[in-house]
């Protein structure tokens, strides 16, 4: 448990994480992203992760969703071969349907090839669980296992990589902590869950984030509320807000039905909680009103099933979520620190 | 009203201080012993489950590769099909002047060590780059703290309770640099939540193989026997220590008759006197059993380092020297002092509540004992008849122990029904009056020395059963170790290359070198330790073989035949011309079995070319070297000189056996320190019943005394009467302790540790023994004796007076 | 003189007197009864004749020995040698026989005589209970044993402490019978300690013991 220290600290926003102090390089803006190799993994980094949800239909017309991620954590801005490797993996699956949420959980290190990323061709795996370029980062092959269930996607880009920020460069509170920060929002998803209930064939939107770091969160932060939204016209909204004690600090991104995207100020987008259940002993806001008068987007957001909690050893919430109002959609929505 | 009834009753004590005494020994021997054994068996267990806990072993399957290490590419194969399995490497390690065991696990994919979980929770947890990367900690229990002290060539250490001594926990990264097995791994822990679709293990690694957790060997599993032992010598001291207690209450009880009679004429209920008695028992058992845990505290502290050492060398089980000091240890000590306490005064209490109000005080009802002496002479031959059928129906180790209790129980209480008839025997030929006074008396006073002289049967039946056991064990080993160590220096090399070049440059300087090789194969009958020789006549001709085909080491040395020791031969069955599967592919024919007594595991004997085909990669740092004895010493330094090796590198034969025969030496400690005690609370028994006879004893002597014996002879008499009476109980206990010996050597041994040994017959022991009981049983009577001789005559002729 | 006691004081060990200038005599042959109150002393002079118990002052001689110049083993010598004694109860040796008990006096003072002995059994009535314990017997029964060991090595003098105290009337004067007329068989003394005036005047001579003291 005490390895995921690191990971913990950052969904709770602990202080002592700021700063370059251990050697770790910190982001700067006017970064020239290079691919494929910006696919891989940044070791001089402290935290990354390549993360994947889906909102999906089945054959039998139900609404399910699917995470999958992989972070890495560094100990020390190095990579090494053999146990004493200082990169750490984590991988985390999900698969959520209206009436069950089922996850599972990997832990890895680098260094003797059980979990990484490798830029060319591209896979990112830990154990059994992988993503898997076919050929390349624009089409996916996706599994993961768990004990309760199991799927196995393929995924196609349709449209551009998505740079989030300043070119890439995405802010992520007043003192300037920063992340690198891109999305392929725009993949088109098929394949088949194992469930407990018996296989289901599914299709669907998949968005895959890449985002890395070495000094995520203000020390005031306590967690933020992530928004991958996609409404039927075609246009997207990445919207995310970090919650801190000396106010709110928001940012987003709106991408139009051709995948171009524009950064949106902090203050641009406005999130209120309407709702609030109990969720694994915590109160977690379930459903939304986010609004965007610039777009004239004003709409409420609510969760598939309020049981999507990932009961992982740092815990957080993550599910598909339905859009309704000025715009109607899916999307997921992704809330730490409650 | 209580008040004063609680006050006439304890004025007794008052009086009877030495009574008093007695009786709260008696209880604090009893409660001692056994509270001695049960501390440090349960220190031991403790050792145990902290060593099992660190990998939930017992609890989780392992995959294990039987001819040896598991390679991390196959780890990362198995990882990458699914299986969710932790990597341990583990090994022994020299830190100082000490081997301790290391064990490396992978932390990452097993972080719910309880050490580990132990550490997080403290005020300080270790920082993850500190555990898992360069140069990493190592985990120790506190006992290790001084031992790494200035290490600084070690990684730094951290200190967990949770740790079973003489025990490194470590990352797996750590652990294969400092035991230099890089990219290897001993065995992989399957983990209890796997996911939902796995493919077999035979479709990944077909050479790997699961195991269940029945078919590990545990440690606890292993000692049980060990631990058996020691409770079965526990509880025989409280028994011992109960007949005390028995015959102190009888006889407080008898002499407050006359007090009881009057406070209920003057009007206290039975019912309110036998509460107030059962509360003052309540009381002394508390006071007798805290006393009691006192003694078995020292006790066990006092014994438990040799105990350790025994485990650690018997069975390789590491257990702390230290001893806590456990709630539950106290608590369930009590519970044995105040159980024990009312069931050695229940006759006594339920006698007291049928006494009738008006009843006189008779002499010593003796013939009235006859049918209670027939009554335990009866159940005396069922226990006998009833332990030899469990153990001829159930064999096994439990069923050998039940045998062994119903055989000396049984025998202790045919004892009085033996004597009487002995002395009776005595009586009638006896030709002076005074001699067949003297036995006559001996047999009036069985009843009420019976139980003293059962405790000193089993004392001393013990005694010489487990001494005729641990000589013979002795004798045997000795011998054993003059076959086994024959080489003249027994030399470790740092490394394999350093062997390698040590082995050429003595090739021509010397009669023969002989490779030590071994390695652990995860057997189907569990851990087997196989070895390799070359041919060389050291084994031909010392080699301690107990049974084998002809030609046995021509057929071992040309590849196609193995030799396996005794204790596997026993627990499997095999002798030569049976078959042993080694690995898969690898079935040799059985040649011949030898005698082994360094531990309790099976051992196999393959030919050099053999052990490189079934399990290669087994170390060559070890070798002894066979030269003429007196070039040893002068070997031994050129070669510490010549290749830069520690003292402790280079051993000479005769430091090794010296080294040997202390563990076995050591091991004995505990059992030859709880003979003593038992004899000595034997010896306590008899004192106490003397004491306890001793208001019963002036009616029978006084009459003698007033027809013209004087009271120096009669005290002499009575010193020789106790004298005789252990000497006939000690003639009785020779034949049983030598059937307890044979039992321990041909049954226990053989179900406990897989050897079967000689009985060799030692008499100059038992002559020591002997003369120590006559010693004990003078000691016990001299103060009876002594009392006798100076009472005031005045006092005998009160038995005669009219107001009695 | 068989036994002459002359001026013996005995005292208690807190320094109670219990007898003061007591003399008295007994030829050979010869019967005196004991009387006195319970506490008067009269047991403890038994004891003092019988050689069970040293005295303060005065002297004891029985037959030719001076008591006051004996040792322990001397006193013991002359209780095997000398005398018998009866007492009211606990006379036997538990864990022998009645035919052993019989015995025991005369063959520790080295006088065996079995067909004494035989007879001995067969006057008091003994024959059926040789081979029984003491405490199997009836108190009369009891009594006779003590009576048939006590006369069993022919003593010179018997010295008898109630024998009859615990026993009820037909008892008593069964055992009282056998007992004077072996007395009289073997022309042993007799001293007979008794409360009882009508078994003090069955014999020659009475004494009586107040407060120490003849009177």
């Amino acid at each position: 448990m005490f390895l995921l220290f690191p990971l913990a600290a950052l969904a709770q926003g602990y202080a002592g994480l700021g700063g370059n102090a251990d050697g770790f390089t910190a982001p700067t803006p006017g970064y020239q992203f290079q691919f494929p190799q910006d696919h891989g993994p940044h070791p001089d980094y402290r935290i990354e992760w390549w993360y994947l949800t889906a909102n999906l239909k089945g054959e039998d017309g139900r609404d399910y969703g699917i995470q999958w991620t992989l972070f890495r954590s560094a100990l020390r801005p190095s990579e090494e071969d053999g146990w004493q490797s200082p990169q750490l993996w984590l991988g985390h699956a999900a698969v959520t349907m209206p009436d069950a949420h089922y996850f599972a959980e990997r832990l890895s290190r680098g260094g003797i090839g059980q979990a990484g990323v490798t830029a060319q061709p591209f896979e990112a795996w830990i154990d059994e669980w992988q993503m898997k370029a076919d050929p390349d980062i624009n089409a996916l092959r996706l599994t993961a296992n768990g004990a309760e269930f199991s799927y196995d996607l393929s995924l196609d880009a349709v449209g551009p990589l998505v740079f989030h920020g300043e070119d890439g460069y995405s802010v992520k509170s007043a003192d300037g902590q920063a992340s690198y920060y891109y999305s392929q929002p725009g993949y088109q998803v098929e394949g088949v869950l194992h469930l407990p209930q018996g296989d289901v064939a599914v299709a669907g939107q998949g968005w895959l984030d890449r985002e890395w770091s070495s000094q995520p969160l203000a020390a005031d932060q306590s967690g933020w509320d992530w928004f991958s939204l996609s409404f039927d016209d075609g246009q997207k909204l990445m919207a995310f807000r970090l919650r801190g004690d000396r106010g709110d600090y928001t940012s987003a991104t709106w991408i139009d039905a051709n995948g171009v995207g524009t950064a949106l100020p902090d203050g641009a987008v406005s999130f209120t909680p309407l709702e609030t259940q109990i969720v694994a002993d915590r109160n977690v806001p379930v459903h939304w009103r986010v609004v965007l008068p610039d777009r004239e987007l004003d709409v409420e957001v609510s969760a598939l099933t309020p049981k999507s909690w990932m009961g992982t050893r740092f815990a957080y919430w993550e599910g598909p979520v339905f859009v309704s109002g000025s715009h109607s959609g899916q999307g997921y929505l992704e809330m730490t620190g409650y | 009203m209580t008040g004063p009834v609680v006050q006439a009753l304890l004025s007794h004590w008052r009086r009877h201080w030495l009574q008093l005494a007695t009786l709260l020994i008696g209880i604090a021997l009893a409660t001692g012993l056994w509270s001695a054994v049960q501390a440090i068996n349960s220190e031991a267990r403790s050792s145990y489950a902290r060593a099992n806990a660190q990998l939930s072993v017992g609890q989780l399957d392992e995959i294990r590769d039987p001819t040896g290490y598991i390679s991390l590419s196959r780890y990362v194969d198995l990882r990458r099909s699914g299986w969710q399995v932790a990597a341990v490497l583990e090994g022994p390690v020299r830190i100082g002047d000490r081997t301790l065991r290391l064990m490396g696990v992978d932390m990452v994919a097993y972080p719910a060590l309880p050490a580990m979980t132990q550490l997080e929770q403290s005020d300080t947890p270790p920082e993850p780059s500190e555990i898992l990367t360069a140069p990493g900690r190592l985990l120790i229990s506190p006992d290790l703290i001084d031992l790494f002290d200035g290490r600084d060539d070690l990684p730094p250490i951290l200190v967990s309770s949770a740790l079973p001594p003489e025990f490194i926990l470590t990352d797996i990264g750590v652990a294969e640099r400092l035991l230099n097995r890089s990219g290897q791994i001993s065995r992989l822990v399957v983990l209890p939540d796997q996911p939902g679709s796995l493919p077999p293990l035979s479709e990944i690694a077909p050479e790997l193989e699961r195991q269940s957790p029945t078919s590990q060997i545990d440690t606890a599993q292993l000692t049980d026997s060990f631990h058996l032992n020691l409770s079965a010598f526990g509880l025989l001291s409280f028994a011992v220590g109960l007949f005390i207690v028995h015959g102190t209450v009888g006889l407080a009880f008898a002499q407050r008759r006359g007090m009881i009679r009057t406070l209920r004429a003057l009007g206290v209920s039975m019912r309110r006197l036998v509460w107030i008695t059962l509360a003052e028992l309540i009381m002394f058992a508390l006071i007798g059993g805290i006393l009691g845990l006192v003694i078995g505290h020292l006790i066990a502290a006092a014994l438990l380092p040799d105990v350790a050492v025994t485990l650690r060398g018997l069975y390789g089980a590491p257990v702390d020297g230290q001893l806590a000091l456990r709630p539950l240890w106290i608590v369930s000590g009590l519970a044995m002092a105040l159980g024990g306490t009312l069931l050695a005064s229940g006759h006594a209490l339920w006698r007291l509540s049928r006494m009738p109000l008006l009843a006189s005080p008779g002499l010593q009802a003796w013939g009235g004992q006859t049918n209670a002496r027939r009554l335990s002479a009866l159940s005396g031959l069922a226990l006998i008849i009833g332990g030899l059928i469990v153990f001829f129906s159930a064999k096994g180790l439990i069923a050998g122990f039940v045998m062994l209790a119903g055989i000396l129980t049984g025998t202790a209480l045919l004892l009085p029904a033996i004597l009487s008839v002995l002395l009776a025997k005595f009586v009638r030929r006896a030709k002076g009056p005074v001699t067949q006074w003297v036995w006559a008396d001996m047999r009036a006073q069985l009843p009420g020395l019976s139980l003293a002289l059962m405790a000193l049967l089993l004392a001393l039946a013990a005694n010489i059963g487990v001494g005729t056991m641990v000589s013979s064990f002795r004798l045997t080993f000795i011998g054993w170790l003059d076959q086994r160590l024959t080489s003249e220096l027994y030399v470790t090399a740092s490394d394999n290359e350093q062997a390698d070049q040590i082995i050429d440059w003595l090739a021509p300087q010397v009669d023969a070198v002989l490779p030590i090789r071994s390695i652990e194969l995860a057997h189907e009958t569990g851990p087997l330790f196989l070895y390799g020789i070359i041919d060389d006549d050291t084994y031909r001709q010392n080699w301690p073989l107990i049974a084998s085909n002809p030609n046995v080491w021509d057929s071992v040395l040309k590849g196609g035949a193995v030799l396996i020791n005794e204790q596997l031969a026993r627990r499997e069955n095999l002798w030569p011309g049976d078959s042993l599967m080694l690995a898969p592919r690898h079935t040799l024919e059985i040649a011949g079995v030898y005698s082994d007594y360094g531990n309790p595991t099976g051992q196999a004997i393959v030919s050099m070319a053999m052990l490189d085909l079934v399990a290669p990669g087994a170390a060559s740092r070890r070798f002894g070297i066979r030269l003429s004895p007196d070039r040893a010493t002068e070997m031994a330094q050129t070669l510490r000189d010549r290749f830069d090796l520690p003292n402790s590198s280079v051993v000479h034969q005769a430091a090794m056996k010296k080294q040997s025969l202390a563990i076995f030496e050591k091991t004995f400690v505990i059992t030859s320190a709880l003979n003593v005690l038992t004899l000595g609370v034997a010896g306590f028994a008899i004192l106490t019943s003397l004491l306890t006879l001793w208001t019963q004893r002036l009616p029978q002597i006084a009459p003698v005394w007033s027809l013209g014996m004087t009271r120096s002879r009669l005290a002499q008499l009575e010193l020789l009467r106790s004298i005789l009476l252990a000497a006939l109980t000690a003639c009785l206990a020779l034949p049983l302790g030598l059937i307890l010996a044979w039992i321990l050597l041909s049954v226990i041994n053989v179900q406990a540790f897989g050897w079967q040994l000689p009985m060799h017959l030692f008499p100059a022991d038992w002559i020591r023994l002997f003369l120590l009981t006559l010693l004990a049983a003078a000691v016990a009577a001299v103060l009876p004796a002594w009392r006798l001789r100076r009472i005031p005559p005045a006092d005998l002729l009160r038995v005669f007076a009219n107001e009695r | 003189m068989l036994l002459t006691i002359d001026r013996v004081q005995k005292a208690y060990p807190g320094g109670r007197p219990v007898l003061q200038d007591v003399s008295l005599s007994l030829d050979m042959g010869e019967t005196l009864a004991l009387t006195g109150e319970s506490g008067s002393g009269k047991s403890t002079l038994l004891n003092l004749a019988a050689a069970l118990d040293g005295f303060d002052g005065g002297e004891i001689v029985l037959d030719g020995v001076a008591l006051s110049s004996l040792n322990d083993p001397g006193r013991a010598e002359l209780r095997r040698q000398k005398v018998s004694l009866v007492f009211q109860q606990f006379n036997l040796i538990p864990s022998l026989t009645v035919d052993q008990n019989l015995s025991f006096h005369a063959r520790l003072a080295g006088n065996c005589d079995s067909d004494w002995i035989s007879h001995l059994a067969q006057r008091l009535g003994l024959g059926d209970l040789l081979e029984r314990y003491p405490e199997s017997l009836s108190g009369g029964q009891q009594q006779r044993v003590a009576i048939g060991r006590a006369m069993a090595a022919k003593p010179k003098l018997l010295l008898a402490d109630e024998p009859t105290g615990n026993l009820d009337e037909t008892a008593s004067s069964v055992v009282l019978d056998l007992m004077f007329s072996l007395v009289a068989d073997t022309g042993a003394a007799l001293l007979l300690v008794t409360h009882s005036q009508d078994i003090a005047a069955r014999l020659d001579r009475r004494a009586h013991l107040a407060n120490g003291r003849i009177t």
